[in-house]
């Protein structure tokens, strides 16, 4: 079965060559269900490559499948090849698992848009393109699959292109993802320049063996996460997550949740021994911006007024926390999270398009409220994951983020305090979040009069192919802690089937904190956390349930720091001018030499070309001319008579 | 009264200058004509002044070998004539009464 690990991502591929051709006949709502099913086909083929890894031994549990040479040149030999090994399954699965729930509730929120069946096409090339780059057995494929995501999340976030904002949101994701892309190719020359291979495998052995110098490493490990953060969205290149809010719902619960976004931390992961020999600079700066990254995209959630846009913060946020996982040396940790963030972040995701659609596509929260009694599955579902998110125990993402908290607490309390803050601010805006659209009293009664000739005013619940996804991710998200608990050796599942990627050697990947204070006092640390969540949703209730305190949402974090007219400002004055001078540059002085001796020729054949008049006598006069000199140079310079 | 003509003996000198007036008259020939026909006809002069030439130098040095080439010019001087000949007609036929000068579709 292992051998087939292939139709993972071949399957979605074929829906998208499928409906390339016939998408149009097979129209709304069938290639609905044919993407639908293509990727729930994936999730089966994962699924038994997953069982099939669980029957080998956990050292061997790493399975190269190689279709084809694809770049057979000089030393440079990288093959189309896949590898099924804990790491990649495991992203896998929750990849085609809530790959497909989205798929099928997109049934339910797309139905009736002109561009139906495109949209289709282009949700399965995108999770075709996400399984490419998690199963990638070297750099290159990775990187196959990372351009394609990039692409295919510029296509889906304008795909209602003419709407000028979504338009530009497109550009903006695709030219910002560029910057972190420069990052991974750097990276590659680099890997092949040191090691002569792009294998993942080889460039982790010789990081391994000791063969990679720690300043190579170093510079690796710095361009890859500068990869990473341009595709999960950190400081200072997180801009082009809250625009993409201008996609379709289904399409910010597929970048935000299961797939795009997490790329960079599934990298960072793949390549955890690069990061362990790299200087130790590496790893704490990139805690630093993860979790400075989760207090900073926190802050704005706080303030924000569109239902979206809280929830992009909230995953620019919470991001943050992996990043804070990989640079503690958490690795088992941040896939965890990316986890159970994949559950309840679809789950807010599809919800909160379940309230856009029963609101007859009004996102301003303030406009809403006390929906809890119209749409009970949607609010239930939500608060489910809002549960989720804030931390709360027993739901999935209490233990994930404490068990982040744990390792950043190990390794610089300042790090963890920091966290901690983060965790207040988000039960407090989630909370805000919920009171805002489910409860407190309806802000929306006033628009039946303007909605009069749509008839139907009146907020309703939506249709089962969409409340379906919601209950089942709601699940996820109640039982998702399940699969790492920290009690024990047995309990910590995840942690055990990722052993062989994220501690491939004696002193390399996972940190240890065995036998530390946060390790010895696991328990008091949970629940410090669990009061503070608890603080936040008290604090949040009070604030916008009961209204006993006023407020407080400052401009500046409503304008999100004012960070996106910053860059605006620098990027459309003095960055203009400097782009503008490497433009001229190039165009005078690069294209120039190229330019220029083409001129050069072009001219000097011109004045060839008139001796080609195709006058017999002249040809035949320059041959008698030419035996004459021919005949005096023998006779007088050579001296033969 | 008898006139004694008295021819003095040829000797290669002549036959080369005769070569050479040949090869001159039939070079001056193909620079300055424009009919196509008469264009072949220079060519076929110089040729046969430098067979000229080779004969007598032939005989002047004593070896066989210039004669030989002169059975190889002509072999190759018959095979031009057949071929150019071909060509000239043909473009005649097509273009009646047309110069030299106004074959110029090689003009570059």
């Amino acid at each position: 079965m292992l051998d087939l690990i292939w139709l993972i991502p071949a399957l979605p591929l074929l829906g998208f060559l499928v409906m390339v051709v016939f998408g149009r006949r097979l129209g709304d709502p069938r290639a609905g269900y044919f993407a639908s099913t293509m990727l729930a086909g994936s999730f089966v083929v994962t699924v038994a490559a997953f069982i099939d890894l669980l029957g080998t031994p956990a050292e061997d549990r790493s399975h190269v499948v190689t279709l084809f040479e694809w770049l057979p040149v000089g030393n440079l030999q990288v093959d189309m090849a896949f590898l099924a090994d804990p790491l990649s399954i495991a992203m896998c699965l929750f990849v085609t698992g809530v790959g497909t729930l989205i798929h099928v509730y997109a049934i339910g929120y797309m139905h009736g848009d002109p561009k139906f069946s495109k949209f289709f096409c282009y949700l399965n090339l995108f999770a075709c393109s996400m399984l490419v780059l998690v199963l990638g057995e070297n750099m290159l494929v990775t990187f196959l699959g990372w351009e394609g995501v990039g692409t295919c999340s510029y296509l889906l976030i304008s795909f209602w292109h003419t709407r000028q904002s979504a338009a530009t949101a497109g550009k903006k994701a695709f030219i910002t993802n560029r910057v972190g892309d420069w990052g991974f190719m750097v990276a590659m020359f680099l890997a092949f320049g040191a090691v002569g291979s792009l294998s993942f495998a080889t460039v982790n052995g010789a990081a391994i063996q000791g063969d990679l110098a720690q300043s190579t490493a170093t510079a690796i490990a710095v361009m890859l996460f500068v990869g990473a953060v341009g595709k999960s969205a950190q400081l200072p290149l997180y801009i082009w997550l809250p625009d993409a809010m201008e996609g379709p719902t289904p399409v910010s619960a597929l970048i935000h949740a299961a797939t795009m976004v997490t790329a960079g931390v599934f990298l960072m992961v793949r390549v955890n021994p690069i990061l362990s020999v790299a200087d130790a600079w590496v790893p704490t700066m990139i805690a630093w911006i993860g979790v400075g990254t989760a207090l900073f995209a926190a802050t704005i959630a706080v303030a924000q007024n569109d239902i979206k846009k809280v929830l992009a913060y909230s995953t620019v946020s919470q991001l943050g926390y992996m990043f804070l996982a990989v640079g503690t040396g958490a690795y088992v940790a941040a896939i965890f999270h990316m986890i159970t963030h994949a559950f309840f972040k679809a789950l807010l995701f599809l919800g909160s398009g379940s309230v856009i659609h029963g609101m007859h596509e009004e996102q301003d929260m303030r406009k809403m409220g006390r929906l809890y009694w119209l749409m009970p599955v949607t609010a239930i579902t939500f608060i489910i994951g809002w549960l989720a998110i804030a931390g709360v125990f027993p739901f999935a993402g209490f233990w994930s983020k404490d068990e982040i908290l744990l390792f950043a607490f190990a390794d610089n309390v300042a790090l963890y305090l920091v966290g901690l803050l983060t965790a207040l601010l988000t039960a407090y805006y989630m909370t805000r979040q919920v009171i805002m659209v489910f409860f407190g009293e309806a802000r929306w009664t006033d628009k039946s009069a303007e909605h009069g000739a749509h008839g139907d005013a009146k907020p309703h619940e939506s249709p089962w192919v969409m409340l379906g996804p919601l209950v089942v991710l709601a699940v996820l998200s109640t039982v998702g802690g399940f699969i790492q608990m920290p009690f024990s050796e047995t309990t910590e599942r995840l942690g055990r089937w990722l052993h062989p990627v994220v501690e491939p050697a004696e002193g390399i990947g996972e940190a240890h904190i065995d036998g530390s204070w946060a390790d010895e006092h696991i328990f008091v640390l949970a629940i410090i956390a669990l009061s503070v969540a608890i603080a936040g949703i008290i604090a949040a209730y009070l604030v916008y349930q009961r209204r006993r305190v006023k407020a407080v949402e400052p401009a500046i974090l409503e304008n999100a720091w004012y960070y996106d007219q910053t860059v605006t400002e620098l990027m459309g004055g003095p960055g203009r001018e400097a782009f503008e001078a490497a433009a001229w540059f190039d165009a005078n002085v690069v294209d120039g030499a190229v330019v220029g001796s083409g001129r050069a020729v072009r001219s000097a054949a011109g004045g060839l070309r008139r001796l080609q008049n195709g006058y017999v006598r002249a040809s035949a006069g320059v041959i008698s001319v030419g035996v004459v000199l021919l005949l005096a140079w023998l006779v007088i310079v050579r001296g033969i008579v | 009264m008898s006139f004694a003509l008295t021819v003095p003996a040829p000797t290669e000198t002549w036959y080369l200058v005769l070569g050479a007036v040949l090869f001159g008259i039939g070079s001056v020939g193909v620079l300055v004509r424009r009919n196509p026909l008469v264009l072949l006809m220079c060519v076929e002069l110089m040729l046969n002044a430098v067979t000229l030439s080779f004969v007598a130098l032939s005989r002047s040095v004593g070896s066989i070998d210039g004669q030989t080439a002169v059975f190889f010019i002509l072999v190759v001087a018959a095979a031009e004539a057949v071929v150019g000949l071909g060509i000239i007609v043909a473009i005649l036929r097509r273009r009646p009464g047309v110069t030299a000068d106004d074959l110029t579709e090689l003009r570059g």
